[in-house]
């Protein structure tokens, strides 16, 4: 089955500059199922000799049926494309695009609150499902197995290091899930871990966090409550010093509950499976799942 | 961002907000000049990017000009060390001569956004001039926080709630109203992450006035302030983050490390401080190269390492999605000979192109240790500090 993204996923993308067309490129390599491709003015041509392209949201939408969304337009015009496929009525919305002024996600979160859309992101990887080979977002696809843990994560690269783990030990993937690393964002980690709990195809769950932000910590009350399945976790930023910004404008430490500690303890208390080095996702679901 | 305080105290201005009577000055000539124009007793202020001033001589309340003079003398040209700057301490090139006020109560209010709320948070508290940090900790009832709304703003009767929370007497109730509101606005209008006034004061006369003001701007919205964006001074950083700044590299340098880091993204970046601190080799600095870093960035990167005296040893983690191996291995190698680095470089390089970039560190005759990932480069790490004699 997998979370958000499978065989049903019917993918336009937004924005198909050098970045999102390089990306673009990859996402249909992979198998994604790619219908539509949005960016004004390229009216009645093909990416790739094969995916039309539209100047709006709501004509590809009318004319291919696409479901899901992926952007990857500059941050001055991000807040628009995610409020084009919002109207749109996409069911779901990743922006990919970094650099995303925190107030424009502000009215974003505010303005799609009742809205039946499901936003990721922004400044996230994106999402992918191996068994049914949809890729969503920038993840390599050469990277991820097929399999049964799912991975949730504020980081791009940290997510991938932690699935090479999980191959390296033997373990593939339900979906991999990347929220990203800004201080505002659209599906939270206890979001994903809801859908986790759900799936059938999901034995046990990665969730990697960061300083800053409580998000970690309501994820810990989650998972004490509603999660039955094992949950392996890391911290990243446990070095870093209070009040600097580590490169995502979320992860800084303003407070005490923003501190790796902080977070580390309350995932213990809910009785997840915290590993002190983000080195060791991997040999710890292997010894969880004890297989 | 950071700007400085006679910037925001203009900002505040412009946006009606009541400041003390203040001018800023470059020499002490000036800055006579000033606070004979003043009159009084006024405060010398150094104008720089770190909070704790007070406590290290920063801030001087003089009584005639000529002793102002002195005082921005004795500041001017030279760097203020707190306990929010590194060793180094920060240079003061300005000063803002302030006018001092009779002040009756002293009270706090900041603005800032609550990222798991998703709006800003306007935070007030009877609690002025003390460290907002501590009150939340020892007292955090006396924190008063109220979300402006993302589309309407901060309604006008939120703000006299929050005035009201303040206990201000009712003769200043309308005008701490309005300066809520209006800081509220500078907030919004100029893409803040930070709007701090610590402390608001009320006058024996019962005025209200913002006698401190911290703003910081978020920089991913500078694209639409071009007149903020001139308001950085790059002079305020480390040199090393003002270089990394220029090459659009994510950096920020860390006291009392001994690794380098160079990694592509955050998370990765800080996990990999992590393992070189749990290594026994605590990480020197963050440093994000990013998706694309073309050649050139990555030879400035590994420059920047190499400039920060505190490097006894590199550490390159890549897992490449965007970024090639190969062009990150190709700027390492260029940047180390250009540098005549024979510091220990170990790398982990996973991802896009890794065997070529592999093949390229191990073909260049620098001193270089390969580790398959993450907990081989902690072993490599710890292997390296024994060979060097000090693990520790």
């Amino acid at each position: 089955m997998a979370i958000l993204v499978g065989s049903d996923t019917r993918l336009l993308v937004q924005g198909l500059g050098r970045d999102g067309s390089f990306q673009a490129s990859r996402t249909r390599e992979y198998g994604t199922n790619m219908v539509a491709a949005v960016h004004p003015g390229r009216d009645g041509q093909k990416f790739e000799d094969a995916v039309p392209y539209f100047s709006t949201v709501a004509k590809a939408v009318e004319e291919t049926g696409a479901n899901t969304g992926v952007i990857f337009v500059p941050a001055p015009f991000a807040m628009d494309a995610i409020i084009e496929q919002v109207d749109a009525g996409m069911e779901l919305v990743v922006c990919i695009t970094e650099g995303v002024p925190v107030l424009d996600m502000v009215k974003v979160m505010e303005y799609i609150k009742d809205k039946p859309t499901r936003l990721i992101g922004s400044n996230c990887p994106g999402l992918l499902s191996p068994g049914s080979k949809a890729k969503v977002g920038i993840v390599p696809g050469n990277i991820v197995r097929p399999g049964n843990v799912g991975v949730v994560s504020r980081s791009g690269t940290l997510t991938y290091e932690a699935i090479a783990q999980l191959v390296q030990y033997g373990m593939g993937q339900s979906t991999c899930v990347g929220i990203g690393g800004d201080p505002v964002h659209g599906t939270t980690f206890t979001d994903v871990l809801e859908l986790f709990e759900a799936d059938d195809e999901t034995e046990a769950i990665v969730l990697i966090g960061e300083i800053g932000g409580i998000r970690e910590q309501l994820a810990a009350d989650y998972i004490k409550e509603h999660v039955t399945k094992p949950v392996v976790a890391a911290i990243a930023g446990q070095s870093a010093p209070a009040g600097k910004r580590m490169g995502h404008a979320g992860a800084i430490v303003t407070g005490k509950a923003a501190l790796a500690s902080e977070k580390n303890k309350a995932l213990a208390e809910a009785g997840v499976h915290v590993v002190e080095s983000p080195a060791l996702i991997g040999a710890k679901m292997k010894e969880v799942l004890g297989s | 961002m950071n700007i400085h305080e006679y910037q925001a105290k203009q900002i505040l201005d412009d946006f009606g907000v009541p400041t003390p009577h203040a001018e800023v000055a470059s020499t002490a000539a000036e800055a006579k000049e000033i606070a004979s124009r003043i009159g009084g007793r006024v405060v010398v202020k150094a104008q720089v990017h770190a909070g704790g001033r007070g406590k290290v001589g920063g801030v001087k309340l003089v009584n005639s000009p000529e002793e102002a003079e002195q005082v921005a003398a004795s500041l001017l040209g030279t760097r203020l060390v707190t306990n929010q700057t590194g060793a180094n301490g920060v240079p003061v090139e300005k000063v803002m001569i302030a006018e001092t006020l009779d002040i009756k109560d002293e009270l706090y209010i900041s603005i800032v956004i609550d990222g798991d709320l998703g709006a800003p948070v306007v935070m007030a508290s009877t609690e002025g001039g003390m460290d907002i940090e501590e009150v939340a900790e020892h007292s955090p009832e006396k924190i008063f926080r109220v979300a402006g709304d993302p589309l309407i703003g901060l309604t006008t009767y939120h703000a006299r709630d929050i005035a009201l929370a303040l206990e201000v007497p009712a003769k200043a109730l309308r005008a701490t109203t309005k300066l809520i509101t209006d800081l509220y606005r500078v907030f919004i209008e100029n893409d803040c992450s930070l709007v701090e006034i610590n402390p608001l004061v009320i006058t024996e006369d019962d005025q209200i006035i913002a006698l401190d003001a911290k703003i910081n701007l978020e920089d991913d919205a500078l694209f639409r302030h071009p007149e903020l964006a001139k308001l950085r001074d790059p002079n305020q950083q480390d040199p090393l983050e003002q270089r990394a700044d220029k090459a659009d590299l994510a950096y920020v340098k860390l006291d009392g490390g001994r690794v380098g880091c160079m990694v592509n993204g955050a998370g990765l970046a800080m996990a990999t401080m992590d393992i070189a601190n749990a290594a026994g080799a605590p990480p020197a600095n963050f440093l994000d190269i990013g998706g694309s870093a073309d050649q050139g960035r990555i030879e400035e990167a590994f420059k920047i390492i190499m400039a920060d005296d505190d490097v006894e040893m590199i550490l390159v983690n890549l897992f490449a999605g965007i970024a090639r191996s190969d062009i990150v291995a190709q700027g390492i190698v260029a940047a180390a000979n250009e540098t005549n680095a024979t510091l220990p470089i170990v790398v982990a390089m996973r991802g896009t192109n890794s065997e070529e970039g592999i093949k390229i560190l191990a073909d260049s005759g620098l001193n270089i240790t390969g580790a398959p990932d993450l907990a081989g480069a902690a072993v490599a790490i710890k292997r390296k500090l024994q060979e060097m004699g000090n693990s520790n």
